[in-house]
């Protein structure tokens, strides 16, 4: 199956990345042609076959005693972060 | 006495011991040549003063007789590993300035152990390439230069700036990380020994995440046996990462010296990849006779949907990707760009913040999972995973290791393969497959190519079986006695 321009657009905007619209043509030729080529997997008689998430998948989930590991640690955690004020992370405004 | 840099990691622990040199001296010969070799653009971040107080801290446990398993050793760790207070990149823009407050598990290890930290290696953005071209602090040249003309060669990707810096003696060993061949291929490149254990081995935590399902660090190393004493030093149980194995840790040195007399090595004739270098195939011809001459059997084995392990994992590890990035949104770390609302945010933060190739990988990702074709590709691509370890398991019944290539090609020259997507992601056609089944494997130099290049063989061994990993491959190092070196040295 191609990718068209208006997929591109469409799953640019999923990924919230912005892709300005002189790149839509060059992408969606890409992603079609890594798409044709996956495609090949429909050779492949998988029927009854259970999905392979992890090669980990025999592994029992562990469940830790409920005590504090981390935490107390604020300053860490904000160091890093492109705007803070007053000990808290200072995002866009999302309410109008 | 060789140079000091020159040393391998089980020559330079017998130095330090016996006291021919300090860390302090054999730390210094690296910085040297770290600074005289940057334009192989190996590491992003150099930390020499970091380094000599490691090597100054290592010559007083040396003096009070407190020593660690890699104490006092120049080492280099790949820049997708968060170090505490030192800048961690995974080379994208995305990242450039972060500054872990912690230490990932493995590096922490590492410190543990005594290592001496030279820097940060570059890489391919976010570990997505295979040529090291897509890192933002630019493409890392390989050492190694080829007869036919004098232009610079890639040194393979992801782990490219570890490969390179490895071989190039800028370190006495580099860790690294491999998704899909991210350790293997520049390890073949490069004339070194990259090696991956069984998924779950090493902890992911504190690596900056690729595809979390098949992500797996290791060691890349001048020798087989200082894998093996590096790769000690890596691996543990982590209740951190809900995928570490709980599983016991043998002594991967033990096994170094055995012979693999009655050995069964599985041969699988759908390796032989069309378009594979006819010298690469010559290699692998060579590598079966070494083994044998070894006392070894060989015995062909099957593994008939080998051919698609590369569109499988094209697949899963974008869909992972797109997943595991979509917490770079500019708000608590990171690059942050300005829009007029808080989606143009997103959507400005993350075209500026990652080049070309995290792009059409999290667009791809983004596309296989989408409503309407998450059971065509991507439940279809997790079941071919499974038939691809279930092959991989019937093979383990008849034989106790499989040797391939490691590479299809010898190392290209930069810009040579960034105009053919497909053709880049053929360089992990032969590395692939164990990825997907979660297996153990290793890239051995085994020769040279006519123009003058390292070529690579791949061990495989079942899950969890590092042992007959390590001991196929000491002799098969023995048998291939490769000793070349790159003509372009710090």
């Amino acid at each position: 199956m191609s990718v068209d321009k208006s997929t591109v657009a469409r799953i640019a905007q999923l990924a919230r990345i912005k892709v300005p619209e002189d790149d839509l043509d060059a992408l969606a030729d890409e992603l079609s042609k890594i798409v044709g080529w996956v495609e090949q997997l429909d050779e492949v008689d998988t029927e009854g076959v259970a999905p392979m998430a992890s090669t980990a998948e025999g592994t029992v989930l562990r469940q830790r005693d409920d005590i504090v590991t981390d935490g107390d640690c604020r300053d860490d955690v904000l160091s890093n972060a492109p705007e803070t004020t007053n000990g808290y992370f200072v995002v866009p405004k999302v309410i109008e | 006495m060789a140079a000091l840099t020159d040393l391998t990691i089980a020559e330079a622990q017998a130095g330090l011991e016996k006291g021919e040199f300090s860390s302090k001296e054999i730390t210094k010969a690296h910085i040297s040549a770290i600074e005289e070799a940057r334009e192989l653009n190996a590491y992003v971040t150099e930390t020499p003063e970091r380094a000599l107080a490691d090597a100054e801290a290592s010559d007083k446990r040396r003096a009070a007789g407190d020593v660690g398993a890699l104490d006092g050793l120049p080492i280099a760790i790949k820049d997708l590993f968060c170090t505490k207070g030192v800048q961690s990149t995974a080379s994208s823009h995305m990242l450039e300035g972060f500054v872990p407050p912690y230490e990932s598990t493995v590096s922490g290890k590492l410190v543990d152990a005594g290592m001496v930290m030279l820097g940060k290696t570059n890489l391919d953005e976010f570990a997505m390439g295979s040529s090291n071209e897509t890192s933002y602090f630019g493409p890392v040249i390989n050492p190694w230069k080829r007869n036919s003309d004098d232009q610079p060669l890639v040194p393979g990707g992801s782990s490219g700036g570890s490969a390179a810096a490895v071989a190039a003696r800028l370190c006495l060993a580099a860790t690294g990380t491999d998704t899909g061949g991210s350790i293997r291929q520049p390890a073949s490149f490069c004339g070194i020994v990259g090696m991956k254990p069984t998924y779950g081995r090493c902890s992911r935590w504190g690596i900056v995440a690729f595809a979390s399902s098949l992500d797996q660090a290791g060691p890349m190393t001048r020798t087989v046996r200082d894998a093996a004493i590096m790769l000690q030093s890596m691996v543990g149980f982590d209740p951190k990462d809900t995928t570490s194995a709980e599983v016991p840790v043998p002594d991967f040195q033990a096994v170094l010296g055995q012979d693999i007399k009655g050995l069964k090595i599985g041969i699988p004739s759908e390796y032989r990849v069309e378009g594979t270098d006819p010298e690469i195939l010559a290699l692998w011809d060579q590598g079966i006779k070494w083994l044998e001459d070894a006392g070894a059997e060989a015995v062909e084995v099957s593994l008939p949907r080998t051919k698609y392990a590369l569109p499988a994992y094209y697949i899963i590890a974008p869909a992972e990707a797109s997943s595991n990035l979509a917490r770079y949104d500019g708000m608590r770390y990171g690059l942050r760009e300005d829009g007029d609302s808080l989606a143009e945010v997103y959507e400005n933060t993350r075209a500026a913040g990652f080049g070309n190739e995290v792009r059409r990988r999290i667009l791809m990702g983004t596309y296989v999972l989408s409503a309407g074709y998450y059971d065509a590709y991507y439940i279809k691509a997790q079941k071919v995973r499974k038939l691809i370890a279930d092959e991989f398991s019937a093979a383990f019944e008849a034989v106790d290791a499989i040797l391939t290539p490691a590479v299809p090609s010898a190392a290209f020259a930069h810009k040579e393969k960034s105009d053919d997507l497909l053709g880049m992601y053929l360089n992990d056609v032969m590395t692939v497959p164990a990825s997907l089944a979660g297996l153990p494997g290793i890239s051995v130099p085994a020769g040279l190519s006519s123009d003058g290049l390292p070529l690579g063989l791949q061990l495989i061994t079942k899950a969890f079986d590092e042992e007959t990993l390590f001991r196929v491959a000491d002799v098969l190092e023995q048998s291939a006695g490769f000793t070349a070196q790159p003509g372009q040295k710090g």
